[in-house]
């Protein structure tokens, strides 16, 4: 009795050790940057460009890089995901082929690493498609690359609004089209919002694909057809190459802050989510 | 059942009203909406389409790209020669390919048992509050991207081990820290939803037969959550496998093959990325042929997953 009473306090001992490493681990991470990159940030570093290769100057054309590449993957990914998803739920039949191949190839597209979607986008968008490094590229790529997110979330709201709710439409009268336009989409509204804060979330972090396809050049970047730099590509040149390790910092910090802002906003609206299916 | 009724009624409704119509304005306007309707179903198959298309122009462009070159030298020398020399036209990719199978292994090493203690502590044992709490930190893991990651493993396990364990730091042990901390999120997650879901009478049956909560979890929830806690580990190992900015930056890619867990080590996707921006001709198709042995790898796991997780249902609760 006394041997397994100490052995299920080791154990008590080692679940609470779990937590409190993940605990560690994450405010490490975030605690060290923070402290390490907030005397980088200030409004010349957010609003000034860089100059000497990021050796000089601030980070402004890399941001809006991130944020022009992120806005162009979601306009294509986003009516592609949310429109394969209500196709999925409310036209097709459930055990048809075309919908299995859907399902399986968006579960793969899921699980291929960002390396090989870079691969790709380089191969088809940057040269066979003759695009060069661009925003149009990098976006296509990371539209790709988000599009089962977005997919898996818009398909779990639409089927978690009640069967009723269509019925009633069908039974006033309502074509399907209008059903799904006037019922079906606002009721799952919060899990398609869902997703995208989901999908920004993974299209602001990514580098591998993005260095592939968009380039790293730090130059503004206006047109679609422009090259540009992400904060992320911005912080791996900075900090492999040795370039400036202050201005590295006050990067992975400003990704840091952005990437725990998603996350909040993701939970709110899952929270939103719970109550409105409530 | 509920699923055939909402197709049914759809179809057959419209058609209905507007034959019964006398008023031949409304039989227009019907045929018209009829139209629209098919129209907008076609454009919504066709967006579902696109998940199919990608696939197959990935695999497509990239074996297209990478094959000739395999054809070229052979896969066994691929595979399996030592040497890895653009410049000599020699590539032999076993030194990258041991590099991250070791890498992957060892950060499964360390974060599988911590990410199945801690599933089973969220799921089982911590109070509601403080699951909640661990839950989210392990969210903002999962969001925080790799290459920040990289940076933290640079800056800080780098140095860490350099002045504390010897060698330059950047080592496979740096890169099995950095992985381990990546994939710990995808291990947790999925195995405290497995978890979760053992019924409750499994758990009530074994405590009613006297076992306590901790026998309990040894004996009939963690053998019950089987197939979810090893599609996890599976799912951790393919993000470990195709890991690349994080790797990159911490484990030194020298392209030999580590004597011990402190040296340098070089990952395959850590080579492509290295090399990309300057490869040409022979050297960048086998930049892709290096993507494609990695794609299939990846595909093949994932196909893993799905047979599992179908294998659990079956014996599971159905």
């Amino acid at each position: 009795m006394g041997a397994a009473n100490t052995k299920e306090r080791i154990l008590n001992i080692l679940f609470w050790l779990s937590a409190l490493l993940i605990v560690g681990i994450l405010i490490a991470i975030i605690g060290y940057v923070a402290v390490k990159g907030v005397s980088a940030i200030s409004w010349d570093f957010i609003f000034q460009a860089p100059s000497r290769a990021g050796k000089e100057g601030g980070i402004s054309t890399t941001i809006v890089g991130t944020l022009y590449l992120t806005l162009v993957a979601l306009v294509m990914a986003v009516p592609l995901g949310v429109g394969t998803a209500i196709y999925l739920e409310e036209y097709a039949e459930h055990q048809s082929r075309f919908a299995y191949l859907v399902n399986l190839t968006s579960e793969t597209l899921a699980g291929i690493p960002s390396i090989i979607f870079g691969l790709f986008g380089f191969v088809f968008f940057v040269i066979f498609l003759n695009l060069g490094w661009s925003i149009l590229s990098g976006g296509m790529t990371l539209a790709i690359m988000v599009l089962p997110t977005i997919i898996r979330t818009s398909q779990e709201s639409i089927s978690s609004v009640p069967v009723e709710y269509r019925e009633n439409s069908l039974a006033l009268g309502a074509s399907k089209l209008q059903t799904i336009r006037k019922i079906i989409i606002p009721s799952a509204m919060p899990g398609i919002i869902t997703g995208v804060i989901l999908a920004t979330g993974r299209a602001v972090g990514e580098t591998a694909a993005v260095i592939l396809t968009a380039g790293s050049s730090l130059g503004m970047p206006i047109l679609l057809s422009d090259p540009a730099r992400t904060m992320s590509v911005h912080l791996y040149m900075l900090a492999m190459e040795g370039i400036s390790m202050e201005r590295a910092f006050g990067t992975a910090f400003l990704i840091i802050i952005l990437v725990i802002i998603i996350n909040y906003l993701a939970n709110l609206s899952l929270r939103r989510l719970s109550h409105s299916l409530r | 059942m509920n699923k055939q009724i909402t197709t049914q009624i759809p179809n057959s409704s419209p058609l209905s009203i507007s034959s019964n119509s006398s008023d031949r304005g409304i039989i227009k306007n019907g045929s018209a909406k009829i139209n629209k309707e098919a129209l907008i179903e076609k454009i919504l198959a066709l967006c579902a389409g696109i998940s199919i298309l990608a696939i197959i122009l990935i695999t497509l462009f990239i074996f297209v790209r990478g094959l000739p070159l395999i054809f070229d030298i052979g896969l066994g020398d691929f595979l399996f020669k030592m040497e890895w020399n653009p410049t000599k036209d020699v590539f032999g990719i076993l030194p990258m390919a041991f590099g991250s199978l070791g890498v992957t292994f060892a950060a499964l090493l360390w974060a599988v048992p911590v990410g199945i203690i801690a599933a089973v502590f969220l799921a089982e044992i911590a109070p509601p509050q403080v699951a909640g709490i661990i839950r989210n930190m392990v969210e903002l893991l999962a969001g925080i991207p790799s290459v920040v990651y990289g940076f933290f493993g640079l800056i800080v396990i780098v140095p860490f081990i350099r002045n504390f364990l010897g060698g330059n730091g950047l080592s496979v042990l740096a890169g099995a820290i950095v992985l381990g901390i990546m994939i710990l999120p995808t291990i947790i997650s999925i195995s405290r939803d497995s978890i979760a879901a053992v019924p409750q009478e499994y758990k009530e049956g074994s405590l009613a037969l006297g076992a306590t909560h901790y026998q309990t979890i040894g004996r009939v929830i963690i053998p019950a959550a089987r197939s979810g806690i090893i599609t996890s580990i599976i799912l951790g190992m393919g993000r470990a496998i195709g890991e690349t900015m994080a790797v990159v930056m911490v484990t030194g890619n020298s392209t030999i093959i580590p004597t011990s867990i402190l040296s340098p080590v070089r990952t395959m996707t850590s080579t492509i990325v290295l090399e990309m921006g300057y490869a040409s001709g022979d050297h960048q198709t086998a930049l892709f042929a290096i993507g494609m042995i990695l794609f299939i790898f990846i595909v093949a796991l994932n196909l893993v997953v799905n047979l599992a997780v179908k294998a659990g249902k079956l014996n599971g609760r159905g």
